[in-house]
């Protein structure tokens, strides 16, 4: 919690000079079809198209040196977060709100292996998933009107990085 | 988290056997006596009994009629796929006409109560075909198909009504999720429903589907009246998607908005007059969950391991002498995400950190963040909480915010380590910390079944008229007291 915070802080100058980049590119490229988790920068524009958010939704709402996170508000009230690494890949996502986004958008090619892990499961009571395996960490929670989770891939995470700042 | 009880072999040895004997399912008729019984004929997959008439209600007490009887117990596949800290009712659904002298009603046991979420769902492979409960239909003469995601999976079917008995109480001609159904004859699932997660409950065979869903259906008593008000919103252009559908032969196509009579809504909030009563209470403004008789038959180690009986979910708030909020209990108002305000202290006494809360009876463990509290190595593994010290529990502390002030609750937490084989309650915990509302950065703390043992807990729906002295503010997104 105090080290999400603390990534909440202004912009640094390099900061803020590697979001006009990522801006420019989002706005620039053409949305791919494939990525979002584990994607480029492209993907969170192509998520954004797919999922309907307006443009002027999009936010910066942290950054680090080794990072920036795109917030997005889907037109359900649904916020979706995007950490974008300094080497351009979408490590982590992150979703809060009172629908599910569309996870096999947000995910990608990842969507497949959490659906098989959760039809494994029985559900009675159960009102969180969680996976952890080396290549994917997937954690989703909540209750009607009020849905949370986050995903993430451990190899991609940036050096330094403290997992539990993906929020 | 790590499903305490998965199918998957990947389980703790303690936990790997948390079995029961197996108990066949059982349906019976609902309630009362005195009523002939009509056996129809049943045609639904596996599922072979009687059809009764509806439940007779003479003779009985308002206070008979207003409760239902909860047991906890393994689920309805307690070998393959066993339940803990789950309180199940039944609920028994009819054909809609009450006119009729002659129409059939079938009893489902097994169905979770659930004060996280609104509205009826029952699975197709646990209902009679012959029942016959008619399909919702929009004015264009379309089905009306319904997905409703959970956070471990998501449910699709059809919008159906029928006439449900909650106890002793009739609610008519109510719409309700058909699990597994295929709304209009349109096959397979809307790509956007599928996208949020796991389709569960319709694999057409009763086991199959029992076991993913760990019971026969959910019976969301929530504070919502309806399990989508925005889905009411009629936008031009405005749609929520993966929720309601018009269907046809030919497949289904997002619904714009619903109707009330379309919606699936909370049962609870369609009650009416309690029929044995002489007040004219409705007993549509909430539900009391009371477990104040559940107590020390349960070690504060190895958990309940026999079934609990002992709990009552009953009918309206402040209607009748069996639901009365006490004198000077407080108030707790939801916000508009459903939460409450809790706040924690580590384990170790630490500062205070501020979460959302959330009383929910349909979650079956204590979901809270403290990284000071040890966690399960493997095989049950994290995000479990083990705490070896005391005594394998640990004594623990947090405060929910009411509209009169701060109140401490005191719980205890068990580690799963030293928890009996065939536990089927217990205070149980795991870590979570995902950010639960936009906009903020504070997580939740699922305050699950755990919480409501030894406690009446009241869940007042949102915009119905709460009994003096116990809302006073009008609580616009439903409250809890306790």
């Amino acid at each position: 919690m105090n080290t999400h915070t603390a990534t909440k802080i202004t912009l640094t100058a390099t900061a803020n000079a590697a979001l006009a980049i990522v801006t420019l590119l989002a706005l620039l490229c053409v949305p791919s079809a494939h990525a979002t988790l584990g994607g480029d920068s492209a993907s969170i524009e192509a998520d954004r198209q797919h999922m309907s958010v307006k443009l002027a939704a999009r936010r910066t709402v942290a950054a680090s040196g080794s990072y920036t996170v795109s917030a997005s508000t889907l037109p359900s009230g649904t916020e979706i977060r995007q950490y974008l690494s300094s080497s351009g890949v979408v490590f982590a996502v992150a979703w809060s709100g009172p629908f599910i986004p569309d996870l096999r958008q947000l995910l990608g090619t990842y969507f497949d292996t959490m659906v098989i892990r959760q039809a494994g499961l029985s559900n009675a009571g159960h009102r969180h998933f969680s996976m952890h395996e080396p290549g994917l960490v997937i954690e989703s929670g909540g209750h009607q009107r009020s849905f949370a989770g986050r995903a993430y891939l451990p190899a991609a995470v940036p050096a330094g990085v403290n997992v539990q700042e993906i929020r | 988290m790590i499903p305490l009880k998965s199918k998957p072999v990947s389980r703790a040895p303690k936990l790997a056997a948390l079995v029961m004997a197996a108990v066949l399912m059982t349906w019976w008729g609902g309630g009362g006596g005195g009523t002939p019984v009509t056996t129809i004929s049943a045609s639904a997959g596996g599922a072979i009994g009687p059809l009764t008439t509806t439940p007779e209600t003479t003779g009985l007490l308002a206070t008979t009629l207003n409760t239902l009887p909860i047991t906890v117990d393994a689920g309805p596949q307690p070998t393959a796929s066993p339940s803990i800290n789950v309180a199940y009712v039944s609920v028994t659904v009819c054909a809609p006409g009450t006119a009729s002298t002659s129409y059939a009603c079938q009893t489902i046991d097994h169905v979770v109560v659930d004060t996280g979420s609104s509205g009826l769902r029952l699975l197709k492979s646990a209902l009679y075909s012959s029942l016959k409960l008619p399909q919702v239909l929009n004015s264009a003469g379309s089905a009306i198909g319904e997905c409703e995601p959970f956070a471990i999976g998501t449910t699709w079917g059809s919008v159906r009504s029928a006439d449900i008995y909650l106890g002793g109480e009739l609610v008519s001609n109510a719409s309700f999720q058909d699990i597994g159904d295929t709304p209009g004859g349109a096959t397979g699932v809307p790509s956007d429903c599928s996208a949020t997660g796991a389709i569960q409950g319709d694999s057409g065979n009763l086991t199959t589907d029992q076991e993913a869903l760990g019971a026969n259906g959910i019976l969301g008593v929530g504070q919502l009246p309806n399990d989508c008000p925005p889905c009411l919103i009629q936008t031009p252009g405005y749609y929520v998607p993966a929720a309601y559908y018009n269907c046809n032969s030919g497949g289904c196509t997002n619904a714009q908005s619903v109707t009330s009579a379309q919606i699936v809504q909370n049962p609870v909030a369609l009650l009416p007059v309690n029929p044995a009563s002489t007040s004219n209470a409705l007993d549509n403004n909430g539900v009391l969950i009371d477990f104040s008789g559940v107590t020390g038959s349960g070690s504060a180690t190895t958990g309940y391991t026999t079934p609990i009986t002992t709990g009552s979910l009953i009918l309206g708030i402040g209607t009748e002498s069996n639901n009365k909020p006490g004198t000077g209990q407080y108030e707790y108002d939801a916000d508009i995400y459903g939460n409450l305000q809790t706040t924690y202290t580590d384990s170790n006494g630490g500062t205070a950190v501020a979460m959302f809360g959330v009383l929910d009876s349909g979650s079956n463990a204590l979901y809270f963040p403290d990284s000071t509290i040890v966690q399960c190595s493997s095989p049950i593994g994290p995000p479990w909480y083990c705490p070896s010290t005391p005594t394998y529990t640990l004594p623990l502390r947090a405060f929910n915010q009411s509209v009169s002030g701060s109140e401490q609750v005191s719980f205890t937490l068990v580690g799963l380590q030293e928890l009996a084989n065939n536990a089927i309650a217990a205070n149980i915990g795991a870590y979570s910390d995902s950010q639960s509302e936009p906009n903020s950065a504070q997580p939740l703390f699922d305050w699950g079944l755990p919480f409501f043992f030894g406690r009446q807990v009241y869940t007042g729906i949102a915009g119905a008229a709460a009994p003096s002295g116990v809302s006073t503010d009008g609580a616009a997104n439903g409250y809890w007291t306790y």
